[in-house]
Formats: structure tokens, C-alpha cells, sequence
């Protein structure tokens, strides 16, 4: 598929990544040119956005997402997201995102020990950040969810001054697969450009290879309209 | 060669899930005295040289900035640890 839109989404491959090359997938099926980064390389060769994958970085030694925080590529997202680039962390991605501090909170270990992997229902709190701005406020929306180190927690205050702010960006909904407080699945940062999340858009972007959908068995493609999402808001900037 | 141990525990607020599996692990070798188990991190700095407050003070930042996040862990010390030949 040719990038229609001119736009070039930067992915981030860390040692110990895994999900690079879907997340690259997505972005060439959003109709975007997908563009290889490596961590230890500062230049982010001039991307209009950047997905930060799943994976293990680091294999999540110290903590998930603590060495790949002062990774050279990831100064460079953070002066980039400042300045309002659009930037996505899915799973590790969300997880270096909080070690970065651009977004608040932590992941600690699933409440109930285990790692999960499952097709996992969420609902759409925020439909106006710059990775969600095609869905609806309250759609549901199944994407696969795969994690040890899931659970969102951050004190009270803060959890307050997400829900109060609209910075709640996804939510689990019937069940909540790691006990993160209030059922938070991912979130954004103030200006909505830096949005992080648990579960896995990049695995449900074309039909026959996603979850369970309204057309059938592994026809869900959810996750695309999260790649979609960002280049609308890139036309519209 | 001087020594710094730094010691990093979970937020007592913050459930800690690996503490939870030792402590219903524990049991099964017998030992049904322990009712609560939290599991922390030891770190081991070695400097050439003694182990001066300036030493220290840069172990305390690193113990806050990288060692540990304040999010979900603090801090519990930051020692001079150096072994003292007999």
C-alpha cells in the first residue's frame, strides 16, 4: 500500500521490542509511511509522529520501561512531544512513557499474578486526542491485551486530576484484567497529543488477522481507527 | 573499594503482587508463622576509593532518579557498606 497521505509515523525499535513490525504495519495500512527508528539514534528523521511498540525492552529490567527511558531516541520524543508531536505507547510504549514522565502513574505487576493474553473489551472515554479523534465518546472497541506488568496505579490525586481533566482515554470494560485503579486502560498527557495505553490497537488492523468482530471470528480492525485518528489530526494541524 | 548499598521497597500503599506469592508459598515448606511478606530491591554500588559524602550524596540521586520510581517505590537507605578488612 503507498502512503496516501504523505505522513511519516516514526516506530521505535529498543532491544528486547516485539511489536515493531506490527505497529509499522498499521501505520502503512493507515495509509501512512512507516518509518524505522532506532533507540540509540537521536535524529528521529523528521517523522510527524511516533509510536513507542510493545515488547520487553531491557527484558523490563529494574522496572518496566526504566532503562529505555534514557534511551538517545527517547530525549528526543520527549522534546518533540512537548512541543506537541503526536505520540502513542502501547504496553512497554505506555509503560516508558510513564518512566519518561510525560505521562503520570505507573504499571506494577497484574493483581493477580499471571500474565494475560485475551481479546479485551474497552471503552472510549476521550474521542478527541490525536490517537482517537475517529471514534465516538463511549464506543466499545476489542482489541487483544497481552501483559505481566499491566496494572495502572497512581495515588488519588492524581487519578482525580486525570478523570477531572478528561485525560481517562480508555477504559476496561467487564472486566478489569489487571486490578489497574478505576479500570484505567490508557491515558493522555494535558494537550492530548501523548496518548499511552495497556492493550494492543496495532494487532486488530486488518480483517482475518484481528479479534473477534462484528463480521465474524478475527475480523475485528479497532485498533486501525487509532492510526487513522493521528492522521486526521495531522491534515488538521 | 568502598560500598554503597541501597535499599528500595514498594509503596506500603501499593499492593505488592510478589510479595503476595511468597507469602502464600511459604506455607507449603512448613512455615506458617509468616502472615505478610513484601519483596524490595538491594543495590550494590562499588567506588574506587572511599565511600565520601559526596559518594553518597550521588548514590541518594541515583537511588531517587533511576533506582527506584516514587510513584510506586521508596527509598529506604542508603548506607556506607564497606567492608572493613579484619
Amino acid at each position: 500500500m503507498t502512503a496516501l497521505t504523505g505522513a511519516r509515523i516514526g516506530v521505535i525499535t529498543f532491544p528486547g521490542t516485539l511489536d515493531d513490525r506490527d505497529a509499522a504495519r498499521a501505520v502503512r495500512l493507515a495509509g501512512a509511511e512507516a518509518v524505522a527508528l532506532w533507540h540509540a539514534d537521536a535524529d528521529l528523521q523528521g517523522v510527524d509522529a511516533v509510536v513507542l511498540p510493545g515488547g520487553f525492552s531491557y527484558g523490563d529490567y529494574l522496572r518496566a520501561g526504566a532503562i529505555s527511558r534514557f534511551a538517545p531516541a527517547m530525549s528526543a520524543v520527549v522534546d518533540a512531544a512537548n512541543g506537541g508531536m503526536p505520540v502513542l505507547g502501547i504496553c512497554n510504549g505506555f509503560q516508558i512513557l510513564t518512566e519518561a514522565h510525560l505521562l503520570p502513574g505507573s504499571m506494577v505487576k497484574n493483581d493477580h499474578l499471571h500474565f494475560v493474553c485475551r481479546e479485551q473489551s474497552l471503552v472510549v472515554e476521550n474521542a478527541s486526542t490525536a490517537w482517537t479523534n475517529q471514534f465516538e465518546a463511549g464506543q466499545r472497541i476489542t482489541i487483544p491485551l497481552k501483559n505481566q506488568d499491566g496494572q495502572f496505579v497512581a495515588d488519588e490525586h492524581v487519578l482525580d486530576e486525570l478523570e477531572g481533566e478528561g485525560r481517562v482515554v480508555f477504559r476496561y470494560d467487564g472486566w478489569n484484567p489487571n486490578g489497574s485503579r478505576r479500570d484505567i486502560a490508557g491515558i493522555s498527557n494535558a494537550r492530548g497529543n501523548v496518548v499511552g495505553l495497556m492493550p494492543h490497537p496495532e494487532h486488530a488492523v486488518e480483517a482475518g488477522f484481528g479479534p473477534a468482530g462484528a463480521e465474524g471470528p478475527r475480523a475485528g480492525t479497532d485498533g486501525l481507527t487509532f492510526f487513522t485518528s493521528v492522521l486526521a489530526s495531522l491534515v488538521s494541524a | 573499594m568502598g560500598r554503597v548499598v541501597v535499599e528500595v521497597m514498594p509503596k506500603p500503599e501499593i499492593l505488592d503482587p510478589q510479595g503476595k506469592a511468597v507469602v502464600g508459598a511459604l506455607p507449603r515448606l512448613g512455615f506458617t508463622q509468616f502472615t505478610s511478606v513484601r519483596q524490595g530491591k538491594r543495590f550494590e554500588l562499588e567506588v574506587d576509593g572511599d565511600v565520601t559524602p559526596e559518594i553518597l550524596a550521588a548514590a541518594q540521586e541515583a537511588a531517587e532518579t533511576l533506582l527506584s520510581n516514587p510513584v510506586i517505590e521508596d527509598v529506604v537507605s542508603v548506607v556506607d557498606a564497606t567492608e572493613v578488612p579484619a
